[in-house]
């Protein structure tokens, strides 16, 4: 069946590639009217376009077909557990399609905070097979030093993220890839793997190696095995035990340009065209969140995916000079002249769901391009340019998106869940984390995965774990506990949570900091220390579903059961990452704390010794000093002493 | 002088469910020098929460007691406070009876010694009498059992109760003249904690003496009871760490337990030498401390055991001290078990040099302890070293305090023998020196 769909619907998105563009070309000489594609028009008209209403029923027909493919492939591995990607994935796998492809995108989203957010996606795809026992040793698209190292170390799939900033939910709503701050990467191997633990170690060097980045600081000490957490999301799952599993936070990296530019080197074109162009680091750091990320997984049993993905939120208020305006060259101080030439496609994606009639916002120069997707359980409405069409750049053969805020206010629909952290208690004995988990769904409860991974010097006591909803005890139906070594291995709490419907639940434990070796602590002791993002993965059901007017657009017979691949999607939330003081020693005097130490033990020993060697006599007065010297001088003298 | 014994008992019971009433067990369970990693009812807690859960406890860092005690709280969780009362009246009455036993045979031996005139004739005042010997069981358990520390030891709940039962209750069987009981509770104490293996030796001399076993070398007897009581030891350890390994059904334990108590790796302050030494010891340099460290507190037994072969018990007082002061993780509850013995040793007081100094010192340094942690930890107007010093001075304050009761056994001893007012050669009075 699912064959079957997927071969079907691979057809249907080759129909749907050939009819945007030719619907594009029929577009080149109809002057852009009013761009208003409303919101809530249902799924069929994806690709609308301007002054084109019922012209030709036949490629209407074909162009609506298209759009259910588009959003079933969210929905496809939104059930694999992954983020809902943005884009149309199944688009290349008709007909006879290259070993290789590449795609490029980007999505910018206005904020309702009047940040604007900027999502880019690279994914190249290649039909090979790393495990195979020659070794893969030509290279088009896809790069080699990533491909060598899926080779070399048996992975299966590689998730790493570095990101700078901590994503707003409640301000920014759900990004589209969640990262935590700092350095995380989680990786699958094969089950041909014997040494899993050796690997990663090998594994992380390498990584270290080609992003530049402090990935060697992954060892055991803040490595776990996540149960529940963390599923593979490529397509082909063989391996789900998760002993093949290792996942690494470190929330203290600090990501900066030596990391971008590695990661820049990995696209096929480099930063030298396309997309990539816009990436200069001086613009890009100088932001309010920055998160770069690459994932490889495998798609099918032969060909593997590489995403990479960059994302940034721009702070208008700090850059604007309070003029509520965004460029392209504002922004990233470079327009857009051309696609990549390796790229099959290139597009760039602008959010105009909250503006349908340009009443929030002006988008300049206008795109005749509209599409429609379920993003994170929402049905978003997005002007579509194509870079790979001349068009799309105009006379001045540049494009420079611009757009200029009319009215400020405008209400976001808050994110269904979300999560929050902080570490109560004073002094530096003892100390509890709380976790605050909101379901904002006004009448569903859901499930989430909890995922704490505690560095071994704060001390978890299980015992004291709570979980409480609306004022009652909710107790978790899994826990999955495993507690710390020291200066070997972190706590590990995984637990499975129901929230209930609009509400707040908050997990608290306590912990006790330990005091570590002097040669432990790091260079300043004193800013402290930190904990990883807690992790909450769940699935959420979607906006979509909630939203009961959908059935006024369609047949009744259809719509009494909420339609399954709407209904929920999932979502990843990290939490704040923690930071916590430990008690210190004085790190200016291990001499003196050694020979202070020894001594008090020379004491006990000497004074035992004095009483167990030696035995009571009797004072025999010793002369005194003049006497004695008259008696060395008598004996000079040869006269018997005194 | 069993009605003011129950009426110890009553008020000390009393007392203790009180503080537990007051809720105070909160407060003082989280004072590290009344609990340690070892000891903590917190986490003998969270053992129990861990076997819940089905984890075994020493898959982690955070629960070191050994399989019996997390089976016997399995069990007694909810009667805990009664199970750490019910400890410390066990060995305030062990305690008590055996202190009592021990003077009988001290009188006893002290009136063949003046029947066969073998002390000098001036040392008839300090030959002790049986008047100022009554009271002494009575006031050991008082010092037992009204002892601040112990107190606040049993109301935080620290398993250190249990230990030091268990070792009242192998002196009590050991003083009694009980082999196999002496054995048995022996190889608890040292399946507990390790350190308590040293109280063999003054167990082996005390239970010849009684049979009249001479402590010879040549002689076959002394090895043959040797033998005895090390297959009766080992037997009984044996059964003992089978019986924890078919409970948990792993070996765990051992590394969680003993290699805790062995290689330190918990570095929360305590009252000990151990802990800032270490988390300021040079890393090369670790290993051998740690091995100096941990042999000092066993190489104490074979110098003393020889210097007071004819004295058992002291040597047991001597041997209980050392292991409070040098043991990895001591509490206030370990200086409590040997402190409960000072008024065994009484009669000492006229040669004691600086009791005076020793208890202001101990005085102060225990009241210094809650002040400077609140200022190191909560109020981060102080570092570590103002801790560390205290610690450093009450240690020193206990080592004064045994060594200054050691001296003057010593001299006492001396004394009996040679006549307490000593002349010169001139007919001076002659002042002792050790030489």
């Amino acid at each position: 069946m699912a064959a079957h769909r997927c071969v079907s619907s691979a057809l249907l998105v080759f129909l749907c590639v050939l009819s945007v563009f030719t619907v594009a070309r029929s577009q080149e000489t109809t002057p852009p009217g009013g761009h208003g594609a409303p919101a809530t028009d249902g799924p069929q008209t994806v690709t609308e376009t301007t002054g084109q209403t019922a012209g030709q029923p036949a490629a209407e027909e074909r162009r609506w077909e298209a759009t259910e493919v588009k959003e079933a492939t969210p929905d496809e591995s939104a059930a694999e557990e992954q983020e809902a990607p943005a884009a149309d994935t199944a688009a290349p796998s008709a007909g006879p399609r290259p070993k290789d492809d590449f795609q490029e995108e980007l999505v910018i989203r206005p904020l309702h905070s009047g940040d604007i957010y900027a999502s880019f996606q690279f994914r190249t795809l290649w039909e090979t097979d790393f495990t195979r026992e020659n070794k893969v040793s030509h290279y088009r698209l896809f790069p080699k030093s990533l491909g060598q190292v899926i080779s070399k170390f048996s992975v299966r799939e590689l998730h790493i993220s570095f990101t700078q900033g901590y994503w707003r939910t409640m301000q920014w709503g759900q990004p589209y890839q969640p990262s935590p701050p700092g350095a995380e990467l989680w990786v699958w191997f094969q089950d041909s793997v014997t040494d899993v633990d050796g690997t990663w170690k090998e594994l992380t060097n390498v990584l270290s190696g080609i992003f530049c980045a402090s990935l060697n600081f992954i060892d055991s000490t803040n490595t776990v095995q996540p149960s529940a957490s963390f599923k593979p999301l490529g397509i082909v799952n063989e391996v789900t035990d998760h002993r093949f599993l290792r996942y690494a936070t470190l929330p203290r990296e600090i990501v900066c340009t030596e990391n971008l530019t590695p990661w820049k080197k990995l696209l096929p074109c480099g930063s030298k065209a396309g997309l990539a162009v816009l990436m200069k680091s001086e613009k890009l750091f100088h932001s309010s969140f920055h998160s770069q990320a690459v994932h490889i997984r495998p798609v099918s049993p032969t060909s593997w995916e590489l995403r990479q993905t960059l994302n940034v939120v721009f702070d208008l208020h700090t850059s604007g000079q309070g003029k509520r305006e965004w460029s392209l060259f504002k922004m990233f101080s470079r327009t857009l002249t051309e696609a990549c030439p390796l790229a099959s496609s290139s597009k760039i994606y602008v959010d105009v769901t909250d503006n349908p009639q340009g009443e929030q916002f002006e988008l300049s120069p206008a795109t005749p391009l509209l599409s429609q997707e379920v993003v994170l359980g929402d049905r978003r409405t997005f002007s579509v340019y194509d870079l790979t069409q001349q068009i799309t750049f105009g006379t001045v053969r540049s494009l420079n998106l611009l757009i200029r805020w009319k009215s400020s206010e405008g209400d976001m629909l808050r994110p269904l869940l979300h999560g929050e952290r902080y570490v109560a208690g004073y002094g530096l004995q003892t100390g509890e984390i709380h976790t605050l988990m909101y379901n904002y769904h006004p009448y569903r409860s859901f499930p989430v995965l909890l995922l704490d991974s505690v560095p071994w010097y704060l001390r978890l006591y299980i015992h004291t774990l709570t979980v409480t909803s609306k004022g009652k005890d909710n107790k978790p139906s899994y826990i999955h506990y495993q507690p710390s070594k020291d200066r070997l291995r972190p706590h590990l709490l995984e637990m499975l949570v129901q929230l209930p419907p609009n509400s707040v639940t908050e997990v608290t434990v306590q912990f006790e900091r330990a005091l570590l070796k002097w040669t432990e602590y790091t260079p300043d002791p004193n800013h402290g220390f930190y904990v990883g993002s807690s992790v909450i993965s769940s699935l959420v059901p979607s906006i979509v579903a909630m939203d009961t007017n959908i059935t006024q657009e369609r047949p009744l017979f259809s719509s009494f059961f909420p339609c399954k691949e709407e209904s929920s999607y999932f979502v990843r939330v990290y939490t704040e990452p923690l930071l916590v003081n430990l008690p210190t020693p004085d790190f200016s005097m291990p001499y003196n704390v050694i020979c202070l130490t020894c001594t008090v033990v020379a004491v006990g020993y000497g004074s035992l010794y004095n009483l167990l060697t030696r035995s009571f006599q009797i004072e025999e007065p010793s002369p005194g000093l003049a006497k004695r010297l008259a008696n060395i001088i008598r004996r000079m003298r040869g006269v018997p002493p005194l | 002088m069993a009605a003011p014994l129950t009426l110890l008992l009553l008020v000390a019971v009393t007392l203790r469910a009180a503080l537990f009433r007051a809720g105070l067990t909160d407060l003082i369970s989280g004072r590290v020098e009344v609990v340690s990693p070892l000891t903590a009812w917190k986490r003998v807690v969270e053992g129990l929460a861990l076997l819940d859960l089905g984890v075994s406890p020493y898959s982690g860092d955070v629960f070191h007691e050994t399989p019996l005690i997390i089976y016997l709280f399995h069990f007694l969780v909810d009667y805990a406070e009664i199970t750490f009362i019910l400890a410390d009246v066990i060995t305030a009455v062990a305690l008590y009876l055996a202190v009592k036993d021990y003077n009988k045979q001290v009188f006893r031996k002290q009136r063949y010694a003046l029947e066969a005139d073998r002390y000098p004739l001036d040392c008839l005042e300090i030959i002790r009498s049986p008047k100022e010997m009554y009271y002494i069981p009575l006031k050991v358990a008082m010092f037992y059992l009204l002892n601040p520390f112990t107190i606040l030891s049993c109301v935080a709940m620290s398993t250190c109760g249990l230990n030091n039962a268990v070792i009242a209750l192998f002196i009590l069987s050991t003083i009694k003249g009980n082999v196999l009981l002496s054995a048995i509770f022996l190889s608890l104490a040292t399946y507990q904690s390790i350190y308590p293996l040293t109280l063999c030796a003054p167990a082996l001399l005390y239970l010849m003496q009684r049979q009249y076993i001479p402590v010879n070398f040549r002689r076959a007897g002394f090895w043959w009871f040797i033998a005895q009581y090390a297959f009766m030891y080992l037997g009984s350890l044996f059964v003992i760490v089978g019986l924890s390994f078919f409970l948990l059904g792993s070996w765990d334990y051992l590394p969680s337990v003993y290699g805790f108590i062995l290689s330190v790796p918990d570095l929360t302050p305590n009252i000990g030498l151990f802990w800032y030494f270490f988390a300021e010891m040079f890393e090369h340099f670790r290993l051998f401390f740690l091995c100096v460290f941990q042999i000092n507190i066993f190489f104490y037994t074979i110098p003393l055991s020889i210097k007071l072969k004819e004295h058992p018990v002291f040597l047991i007082f001597m041997q209980l001290a050392v292991i409070s002061i040098f043991k990895s993780y001591p509490t206030v509850g370990d200086i409590a078990l040997y402190m409960a013995f000072l008024p065994v040793w009484s009669h000492l007081h006229r040669f004691l040099r600086n009791i005076f100094l020793v208890s202001c010192v101990l005085l102060a340094c225990s009241a210094l302890f809650p002040v400077l942690w609140h200022l190191w930890i909560y109020a981060g107007s102080a570092n570590s070293n103002f801790y560390y010093a205290i610690t450093l001075l009450f240690n020193v304050a206990q080592i004064l305090l045994i060594s200054d009761y050691f001296y003057a056994f010593l001299r006492r001893e001396h004394h009996l023998t040679y006549g307490l007012y000593l002349k010169r050669k001139d007919g001076s009075e002659a002042t002792l020196v050790l030489k």
